[in-house]
């Protein structure tokens, strides 16, 4: 039976069978392959996505457990133009390997959603749970703290 | 280095100027920089170097380099547009045909293969001999439009100026009526451009990929999707060698959607419909292995001793890698002869993207379509053609973007990329296979387990007259690649570079690897051997002032006596992190490296819990000297990224084997560090006017001697094993 929910504001379905992990669906299903895989074990936080607003392991999540909510993958959360933290991201050149950015910004996004003048503190423990191995974390600090001074938009 | 006889051969013969009548529609400007595309809409087939130009104007500049994070997509296409004067705005990025006869680097045994730091300093001289020949093709068309001498005329970006007249042609005009030579007009290095002169060179600019890479649009292996296209997963071995003896898959064969299991001479594939069908139905299998394989009785934790043991068994002469003057004889003739040994367990590379490739091999098995991100495009291509036993020029390469390399997808065999190739055999279909994380760690190919015995011999005035470095390590070189090993006289570079010391002032030197075969494997990791070896050197030194009574800093200045440039990053960290001002409660810890010509200093400040035995760094201070800094705010970035990548392997990364099994997991159990590990970085860049030399991996090698000499300073006891987890601090406070 098909599991029907929402991406970036468009009604999908899925047939994919119970226990699926919504990531596997959104990247091989759905092909937006933005959302990346990681560990699979809610380790990395490269699959970070937004169900309801609130960020989620896309890996750790069975696809049955988002039927009728809203998700938003990095592709759709800015779409056609870049947001704040987007812009913020590439005025600091964070990126290095890129694989670990999508799920950076979608945890930071949550973020800034949540608390959006963040002290350095409250930035350092949110994004504890994304690993980057390039090391672009004191970037990242910055991306945020400056996309909080510029505001959302 | 001067441009050699073999390196302006290919550039006589790779002037591959074509002339495109338009221009690229699969081009993408990004912000005023350079574009990026897959090929030249027209014209691929003809573009054999690195230069081409549209009528329109638009430079397609030929990347020989992958791309993994250390930004040479960018820096190296910029040493060609500096040279041929080309407005970065009007450059498409295209990726090199894998061929190292066209496009190997000359400073990497002429390989396309990137690695060690070494593709702006090693193609340094072809990429600017090759940007001004183009550039000097040009000014030839105009001066012959013109009937112009060519000494009046001179360039703008994309425009060559004939200042006398006032008149002007772009390079996209000249393009359209462009007369080629035969052959490429010859460059001296006197005519390169100066430093001064330079437009591009040490600017900072956007890196090409960078947009892709905050919105999901970049694209790795992993991201790949065909028509038609399955999944594969591969359940390997355990241990090297070892092979499947019977398979129970009743279990996972029930699975729905998978349609197949292969055996394979080294472990089980799997064939679904779907990644996640595939990764279940290879947990579902029940194998037993062939237990013959010699890593089965490996066991880290007792190999600590018996590699102890090799190292300190003087009467046993190790493989030497470094010899100079008689060290042997003059430690027996030292005043005081100081010893010490250090130990640094087997690493991972935790690259964020877990290995995994794309095949499409065709359903006669005489061709093959592969879609990957690998460190060599020629070893990809040459082990794939291998595997099917078809010629190489029946292997297509898609290369992607690599989510980190580490060095960890350059091996001869390839492994990873094989895998898919075996299993699109099997199903005449496109294959995305897949390693889980758990797999990534289980098949790791790891920094060795070393153990190094020091021995350092001073005269009766305190001076260093005779080193003595002892490495017993498992091999690397002769594993990862038996090719280049056998090639190259059997020495084991990854495991021994960095034992050498040679930047420092000590008369008689010997450095030698007692090799252990275990049959583990082992890779090549980010730092290679100067992250163990520069690891035992430099706490070693910081032992033997400590108990001479000597400032670290004044120590490694008079060991640098004839290496200005090393003093002048000692100095200058010395100076930034205020060294000799005191910090209670607190420890600073000095070192340097001198690294494929790269001079570092770095300095940490750490605190110990001595309840707890953890280290924390607070500060960390650098100073690197990499010559011309290409791509300056690069070099910074890559240089936070290889300290953090040396606080891991410091304080937190370690694999250990049981009954030759990899003991850890995933990300966690391994130990990546996270946003809250990582020290106040302040790096200051010393670029100096010369040629460039490595910046991708430099301050990795420096973070564990700082360290651990800043622990001594701050606790008084010296941690020698790496990674310096709680536990052994703990014990080494007992």
């Amino acid at each position: 039976m098909a599991i029907h929910f929402t991406v970036n504001g468009t009604p999908v379905a899925s047939a994919a069978p119970q226990g699926t992990p919504l990531l596997w669906v959104l990247r091989e299903e759905l092909k937006l392959t933005g959302t990346k895989y990681g560990c699979g074990a809610g380790q990395c936080g490269a699959c970070m996505v937004h169900v309801e607003g609130g960020r989620t392991f896309s890996c750790l999540t069975p696809v049955e457990s988002v039927a009728g909510k809203r998700i938003t993958t990095i592709e759709g959360l800015s779409p056609g133009r870049l947001n704040a933290l987007q812009r913020a991201w590439l005025a600091e050149s964070v990126p290095q390997c890129g694989y670990c950015q999508s799920g950076q910004l979608m945890s930071a996004a949550a973020l800034l959603a949540a608390n959006p003048r963040p002290t350095r503190d409250d930035i350092k423990d949110h994004m504890s749970t994304n690993v980057c191995r390039c090391g672009t974390y004191p970037r990242i600090v910055r991306a945020i703290e400056r996309a909080a001074k510029e505001g959302q938009s | 280095m001067n441009v050699t006889r073999r390196e302006f051969m290919v550039g006589v013969a790779g002037l591959g100027f074509s002339i495109l009548l338009d221009g690229c529609a699969g081009a993408r400007s990004t912000q005023g920089g350079a574009g990026l595309a897959s090929e030249p809409r027209r014209g691929a087939r003809t573009v054999n170097a690195w230069a081409s130009l549209g009528s329109d104007g638009t430079i397609y500049i030929v990347n020989p380099a992958v791309e993994m994070g250390q930004g040479s997509q960018t820096a190296l296409p910029r040493i060609v547009a500096e040279e041929m004067d080309a407005d970065w705005a009007r450059v498409v990025i295209v990726p090199a045909a894998p061929s190292d006869k066209i496009y190997g680097n000359p400073g990497f045994r002429g390989l396309m293969y990137t690695a060690g730091s070494a593709t702006i300093t090693g193609y340094w001289d072809v990429a600017r001999t090759y940007g001004a020949q183009v550039r000097r093709v040009l000014m030839e068309n105009a001066a012959r439009e013109w009937k112009v001498p060519l000494s009046e005329l001179s360039t703008e970006p994309n425009t060559v100026v004939h200042a006398k007249s006032g008149r002007r042609m772009s390079y996209g005009e000249i393009a359209q009526i462009a007369e080629l030579p035969a052959v490429a007009p010859e460059i001296k290095p006197e005519e390169l451009k100066k430093p001064a002169d330079y437009r591009l060179i040490g600017k900072d600019v956007m890196r090409v990929e960078l947009p892709s890479k905050v919105n999901g649009s970049a694209q790795y292996s992993i991201d790949v999707q065909l028509p038609g296209m399955l999944y594969g997963a591969v359940l390997r071995a355990p241990v090297e060698g070892a092979a499947p003896l019977a398979i129970d898959d009743r279990e996972a064969r029930a699975i729905s959607g998978v349609l197949t299991i292969v055996r394979l001479p080294f472990g089980v594939g799997v064939i679904a419909e779907t990644p996640w069908a595939a990764f279940s139905a290879k947990d579902a299998l029940k194998v037993k292995w062939d237990r013959s394989a010699h890593a089965f009785g490996h066991d880290s934790e007792k190999a600590v001793d018996l590699y102890a043991a090799a190292a300190r068994e003087l009467s046993h002469a190790g493989k030497p890698w470094d010899n100079v003057g008689d060290a042997p004889g003059a430690l027996r003739s030292a005043a005081q002869v100081y010893e010490a040994q250090y130990v640094c367990d087997y690493t991972y590379h935790a690259q964020m993207e877990p290995l995994n490739s794309v095949a499409s091999v065709s359903p006669s098995g005489d061709s093959c379509e592969i879609w990957c991100g690998t460190q060599s495009q020629t070893m990809a291509v040459a082990a794939v053609a291998k595997a099917l036993g078809i010629p190489q020029e029946k292997v297509k390469l898609n290369l992607t973007l690599l989510g980190g390399g580490f060095g960890r997808r350059g091996h001869r065999d390839e492994e990873f990329v094989v895998d898919s190739v075996l299993l699109s055999r099997e199903v005449k279909r496109p294959v995305k296979m897949l390693w889980t994380r758990e797999d990534d760690v289980q098949n790791g190919r790891f920094r060795p387990l070393s153990v190094h015995y020091l021995r350092a011999g001073l005269d009766g005035a305190g001076r260093i007259i005779a080193w003595q470095h002892r490495v017993a390590c498992d091999e690397i070189t002769a594993f990862q690649d038996p090719v280049r090993y056998k090639g190259g006289g059997e020495r084991d570079f990854l495991a021994m570079a960095g034992s050498e010391l040679r930047t420092y002032d000590i008369a008689n030197r010997l450095a030698e690897q007692l090799p252990q075969q275990t049959g583990i494997r082992t890779s090549s990791l980010r730092g290679i051997g100067f992250g163990p070896n520069k690891f035992a050197t430099e706490a070693f030194l910081d032992e033997i002032a400590v108990r001479r009574g000597l400032d670290p800093v004044e120590l490694r200045l008079a060991l640098l006596k004839n290496t200005p440039r090393g003093q002048a990053v000692m100095r200058e960290v010395a100076a930034m992190a205020d060294y000799r001002r005191p910090r209670p409660g607190r420890g600073l810890g000095i070192s340097f490296v001198d690294y494929s010509g790269t001079m570092v200093a770095a300095v940490a400040e750490v605190s110990v819990d001595k309840k707890s035995g953890a280290i924390h760094v607070h500060d960390f201070w650098l100073a690197l000297d990499p010559g011309i800094a290409v791509h300056p705010d690069n070099v910074i970035a890559q240089t936070e990224s290889s300290i953090i990548y040396g606080l891991g392997l410091t304080l937190s990364e370690r694999i250990s084997f049981k009954e030759g099994v990899v003991q850890q997991h995933n990300i966690r159990d391994y130990g990546v560090p996270r946003m809250g590990d990582i020290p106040e970085m302040h790096i200051k860049l010393v670029a100096t006017p010369n040629r460039p030399t490595g910046a991708g991996q430099m301050a990795t090698p420096i973070v564990a001697p700082a360290i651990s000499a800043a622990v001594f300073a701050a606790s008084g006891v010296r941690v020698r094993h790496t990674p310096f987890l709680p536990e052994r601090v703990l014990r080494a406070l007992a």
